[in-house]
């Protein structure tokens, strides 16, 4: 995808320049019913304050159950030769189930959109390495080495729709309202340090594992290098691909459970490590110490979902609390909603046609990870101590 | 009369809500006829609602007014019926915000006068950089309890936190502490004044320490807490049934050792 093929700033903005953040918007239907785009749609274009048409993106979860076991990989491409290097290597690399485009609706405004295209897709089998690491290496690979082409999204049942626009542009342009999903998350694009381009919207994903964020990774330099050192490639010059890369090498490649690795990213400091109980001083010590590289710093809220094994959705702020999150539950405790500000939710209420009402809205802690799973229903709120109800046993201390 | 003096202004007319910008222009329409008292209704999230006013008015907002509510307002009195998103009060040099129900992050940015009570729980940051200067004195009043960073570089004024909650119409003692981490860190002029039992040693910030309250301190704070007692209906027997801690600087300048230490 070249780099090269952003916009400027609409022509109303350029003058005044409204500084802000970006908007952030997620649910999870926790029995797994699945519910059409508009809602999300709603949830994120109410935050219109927190954008400036440089981008927005939505992630969906459950949406091919047709080809759920295939990897379903979202691509853009800058023209059809891009296009046809990119099949050509898929299809000497494993199978192509089918190959499509993605249907979109160009609305006026939208300049010569890239090629929206879909590959559901499965390697080859190989001895020494696993399915997901094959393509993890074929995303890196494709992302660095081919020019005019960039992989939206490579996970299975789920895909990531986003280019460069207003969120409600973006989500007539893919026609989110088409599709159906459990979970979704979405972004509204505010950039401030790398210019909007198709491929810098959020969500950032790969495999399964989508990420939303609005704020600025400053630690971007050494969580790159880090994750250089186990073949990730950051090559979308914006800092948050680190963050879903993070996610996938704690979660899927080192296989720790998601309550653990949001310490890891956001670990207490240590004078409050200092405060707690023996044990859980030396787990949180030792969790620092290990993926010191790993921690995120600078002002960050991020909605993270995943769904190996079990599809879930994580929000999450920087220790300091410097940018906003709100969490929400439905009347009957089937919907965890996490948002960037209260008005999303308040918005949807005062609108009578649509149908939305909340049990309860808190914030959660800052460096506190929201924790909902699908059938297990919210795991922890936000609002714990780091490690409370964690099981927890420290052997040869 | 008295009616003729009121403006009603929906911030969402048609369930479409306003711009912040067009919500505004109708509230400096709406001042130009010179009312006592603007309602907006159906607030949602509108940023910058009455930046910047001045005089003598009052302001009834029913919903959720958004970010930098009463930004560098200068005498205005605004009335919250429900939460307040972030960063209200900001910079603000004269005037009253009264939020009947929680306030976000960094209430009171930067203060340098005025009153702001807030019923339920704030979040981080709240009372930032509060200054006070001659007759200037900026105080915030929060019934619930706050989180990291209560009163961060406070250069004066007055932040009250009373730790209660509110049940069903009783008022009960909050759940939650009555403070975050960080207390008052780098604070050098001003006070914050808890009502609590809680320990506080771990959680004090840097140049901030923890003294027992004097007779004049009490006598100090005691009008602000009775005004707030009484619009927001909470007896006060149940308010002084606890004993109070104050939050004070150590020094005029915390961190004077370590910029410029050797020009100054």
């Amino acid at each position: 995808m070249r780099w090269k093929n952003y916009t400027s700033l609409p022509e109303e903005f350029r003058n005044h320049r409204v500084f802000d953040g970006c908007g952030i918007s997620g649910f999870i239907n926790i029995d797994g019913k699945k519910e059409d785009g508009r809602k999300i749609t709603n949830m994120l274009t109410i935050l219109n304050d927190r954008e400036n048409g440089l981008g927005a993106g939505y992630a969906a979860y459950g949406i091919y159950p047709q080809y759920k076991d295939h990897y379903a990989l979202h691509f853009l491409f800058d023209n059809e030769a891009s296009k046809l290097k990119v099949i050509n290597y898929l299809s000497d690399v494993g199978f192509i189930i089918q190959s499509e485009s993605i249907p979109t609706k160009i609305p006026p405004n939208v300049d010569n959109p890239p090629i929206t295209w879909r590959v559901f897709f499965d390697p080859k089998e190989k001895k020494n390495i696993s399915d997901d690491e094959q393509v993890v290496q074929l995303v890196m690979n494709i992302n660095q080495n081919f020019e005019g082409a960039f992989v939206m999204s490579s996970g299975k049942d789920m895909g990531v729709f986003k280019g460069n626009g207003w969120s409600r542009e973006i989500a007539e342009f893919y026609m989110i309202k088409d599709y159906k999903a459990y979970m979704w998350l979405a972004h509204s694009r505010f950039p401030t340090n790398t210019p909007g381009w198709w491929g810098g919207a959020h969500p950032f994903n790969l495999l399964n594992t989508s990420v939303v964020h609005n704020g600025e990774i400053t630690s971007y330099g050494t969580n790159m290098r880090y994750l250089e050192s186990f073949g990730y490639k950051c090559t979308l010059h914006t800092d948050t691909e680190v963050i879903a890369y993070l996610v996938d090498l704690l979660c899927r490649k080192h296989n720790i459970p998601i309550e653990i690795a949001s310490l890891a990213l956001a670990p207490p400091l240590f004078n409050e490590i200092d405060r707690l109980n023996k044990n859980q001083a030396l787990a949180l010590k030792h969790i620092r110490a290990t993926y010191r590289s790993a921690m995120l710093n600078g002002p960050f809220s991020i909605v993270v979902g995943f769904a190996d094994p079990i599809p879930t959705m994580i929000g999450l702020t920087d220790r300091k609390k410097l940018r906003p999150l709100v969490a929400g539950v439905s009347k009957d405790e089937n919907t965890v909603y996490m948002s960037s500000e209260e008005a999303s939710f308040k918005r949807m209420m005062i609108n009578p046609n649509i149908d939305f009402s909340l049990k309860e809205i808190w914030h959660p802690k800052s460096g506190t990870a929201i924790i909902a799973s699908l059938d297990q229903g919210l795991m922890r709120n936000g609002l714990e101590k780091p490690l409370e109800k964690i099981k927890l046993t420290v052997t040869g201390a | 009369m008295v009616e003729e003096n009121i403006i009603e202004i929906s911030a969402a007319p048609n369930n479409r809500p306003l711009n912040y910008r067009r919500l505004n222009e109708e509230v400096h329409e709406a001042i130009k006829s010179n009312p006592k008292k603007i309602v907006i209704n159906d607030a949602c999230g509108q940023r910058f609602i009455a930046a910047s006013l001045q005089g003598d008015l009052e302001l009834v907002i029913n919903g959720l007014p958004g970010n930098d509510l009463g930004i560098f307002m200068d005498g205005p009195k605004i009335v919250v019926h429900g939460n307040c998103e972030d960063q209200a009060g900001n910079t603000m040099n004269d005037g009253e915000i009264i939020v009947h129900g929680e306030g976000g992050d960094v209430i009171g940015l930067s203060a340098r006068g005025g009153k702001i009570y807030v019923k339920k729980d704030v979040g981080y940051r709240v009372g930032i950089h509060i200054k006070e200067y001659e007759h200037k004195f900026p105080v915030i009043v929060i019934g619930g309890t706050a989180k990291d960073f209560l009163g961060e570089y406070m250069a004066g004024g007055l932040i009250v936190a009373l730790g209660l909650k509110f049940e069903n119409g009783n008022v009960v003692e909050n759940d939650h502490p009555i403070c975050g981490s960080e207390l008052g860190t780098g604070i050098h002029r001003g006070k914050i004044v808890l009502r609590t039992d809680e320990a506080l040693e771990d959680r004090l910030g840097i140049g901030a320490k923890i003294f027992d309250i004097t007779e004049q301190e009490r006598a100090e704070i005691t009008p602000f807490i009775d005004e707030f007692c009484e619009i927001f209906n909470i007896p006060k027997e149940i308010v002084y049934n606890k004993p109070f801690k104050v939050i004070k600087p150590i020094s005029k300048r915390p961190f004077g050792g370590n910029y410029c230490g050797q020009i100054v």
